[in-house]
């Protein structure tokens, strides 16, 4: 659905981003995520066509986001990383005016208004000025600008910056149930953000793609061993000799009173270890797997430029 | 014309719910009435003295003696405030980051350059025609000449329609609104004054510098004389501030 391929884009001597190549698939949510000026707005930008690249190609739809801008822009709904909006507007009259501008036929504007403020939970605060609106309104409102024609793609920079923890959780449920038809790329550098709403990610540090791919096969292709993470009553020096003495175990560290067992990839020996810490009376107070979870997966493709 | 009329609508909302066009118009109201009444006051004390020589009597015009000047002065209240006018219809865009959501929309920038200049257009229209009701009052008590005052109304929508465009192309510069304010005044004033000039020139660079003057295409008009050369002068500083425009846009978003 939205396709890049060796795109680069030059402010000047500056390179924002250099040679970035990467899918998302219909019906899918995506994420772009890196540090601060990694080139995820850029990016964005360019599939919008607010800005032109300075080479390389790019598609939404099947349309070129340089050959057809005009048929991109009308069925891609974005969120700029700053919200579009004019405080001296009331939220009715703001949608009123986007719905114009993106070609809403005139007897289905109002329709088209109604639903994107029922999608976005904008009910109480309609007829309000924007600039009397909560940040997590506003947030609402740039979604509901997004959402306004039905767009088949949705591009949001960086949806839940700034917001208290609840209207980030909101806002994420919010953009999960905008799921199924539409695929939908994300740019964040919270990486919660990615676990929790992605299904995918394409991680960009200074312009150039790190990685890119599902959740689960990165993940997957990024782990080398396989592991548990215990907490013991007794998590001495002689617990971790004990459990060392395992059939397969490589590896035993502690970490503050945490204990991690790893062993290679392809076994699995929890039902071992549990047995030895029961028997030997260890205390077991927690365990869970040592899951690569998305950070350690960043850290590991930002620092040690892992690339694929 | 669709999207021209969905910014437009935009754009005459933002003047008319801010306070922006209220003041403007009220304060243009009041010294162009200023000068209205200082223009008829003269008008009738001369009315009076003359009123004992019926030669002289006959050669008083209120055309001449009274809208004239007011044309010439209103047109310097427009210089002053016309630049307030049109300062933030692209450097407030640009600054709030609104532009974003223009330029990510199925419009042009063409369209929304003339949606924008067209809303500047109808404050300038409401403007002169409060001012018109004004005048209007000298209908009831005296016998102007109808047509030599709709000619220079014409003529002041015209270079107010000049201004402008003018304002539209220094507010595409730059994100500050001051910057953009100073820089059309500063532009449209030196246009305005462009033919002092033309006595230290000589040759062809008079008439360059006489045709480029705005006053200059302005004097024939507010005495009634309509003058294609005048309109066209206008309508082309018009389409040239306009196009303008349209580059440094297009050209920004190329940079």
């Amino acid at each position: 659905m939205i396709e890049v391929e060796h795109l680069t884009k030059k402010y000047g001597d500056l390179v924002a981003i250099k040679d970035l190549s990467f899918k998302v698939e219909e019906g899918k949510i995506w994420g772009l995520l890196g540090p601060n000026a990694a080139g995820k707005t850029t990016t964005m930008r360019i599939l919008t066509g607010y800005l032109p690249a300075t080479d390389g190609k790019a598609s939404v739809a099947g349309f070129d986001v340089f050959e057809q801008i005009n048929e991109v822009k009308k069925i891609t709904g974005y969120l700029p990383e700053a919200l579009p909006l004019y405080p001296e507007m009331t939220v009715l009259a703001f949608l009123n005016f986007v719905s114009e501008i993106k070609q809403i036929p005139a007897s289905k504007r109002k329709e088209a208004v109604e639903k994107s403020i029922e999608t976005s939970g904008l009910e109480t605060v309609r007829k309000r000025l924007i600039k009397n609106i909560s940040r997590g309104f506003k947030q609402r409102v740039g979604i509901a600008q997004a959402l306004i024609h039905d767009p088949q793609v949705l591009i949001l920079d960086e949806p839940t910056v700034g917001l208290d923890p609840a209207q980030i959780i909101e806002i994420r449920q919010l953009i999960k149930s905008l799921k199924g038809k539409r695929t939908i790329l994300i740019s964040t550098h919270i990486l919660a953000e990615v676990t929790q709403t992605c299904e995918g990610v394409a991680i960009i540090n200074e312009g150039l793609l790190m990685a890119s791919g599902s959740l689960e096969a990165l993940t997957a292709s990024f782990r080398e061993k396989e592991g548990v993470v215990v907490k013991l009553k007794k998590g001495g020096e002689s617990s971790c000799s004990m459990l060392r003495e395992i059939r397969g175990v490589d590896r035993v560290s502690r970490e503050n009173d945490e204990l991690k067992i790893e062993w290679s990839k392809g076994k699995d020996l929890r039902d071992d270890i549990t047995r030895l810490i029961v028997e030997k009376g260890l205390g077991l107070v927690e365990m869970r797997p040592l899951a690569m979870n998305i950070e350690d997966l960043y850290l590991k493709v930002i620092s040690g430029g892992v690339k694929q | 014309m669709k999207n021209v009329w969905a910014i437009c609508k935009k754009e005459i909302n933002t003047y008319f719910t801010s306070p922006i066009a209220y003041v403007v118009i009220t304060v243009f109201l009041v010294l162009s009435g200023f000068f209205f009444y200082n223009a008829i006051w003269w008008f009738n004390t001369q009315s009076m003295q003359m009123a004992q020589n019926p030669y002289y009597y006959q050669q008083l015009n209120i055309n001449q003696m009274v809208f004239s000047p007011l044309l010439h002065n209103t047109s310097i209240i427009l210089l002053l405030m016309i630049p307030l006018l049109t300062m933030r219809l692209f450097s407030e865009e640009k600054k709030r980051q609104t532009d974003e959501l223009l330029y990510t929309s199925p419009i042009s920038v063409n369209q929304i350059i003339l949606g924008k200049y067209l809303a500047s257009l109808f404050v300038l229209l409401i403007m002169l025609l409060l001012l018109g009701v004004l005048t209007a009052f000298t209908f009831v008590f005296g016998n102007p000449e109808l047509a030599p005052l709709l000619d220079g109304y014409f003529g002041l929508f015209l270079m107010g329609g000049t201004f402008m465009a003018a304002g539209i192309f220094f507010s595409s510069l730059t994100e500050n609104q001051i910057v953009s304010a100073i820089l059309t005044f500063g532009a449209l004033l030196l246009f305005y004054i462009l033919n002092w000039a033309s006595d230290s020139a000589s040759g062809i660079w008079r008439d360059v510098l006489n045709y480029l003057s705005i006053f200059q295409h302005f004097d024939g008009l507010s005495q009634g004389i309509l003058d294609t050369t005048d309109v066209v002068y206008y309508l082309s500083f018009i389409f040239f501030s306009l196009f303008l425009t349209h580059s440094v846009i297009q050209s920004r978003r190329w940079r």
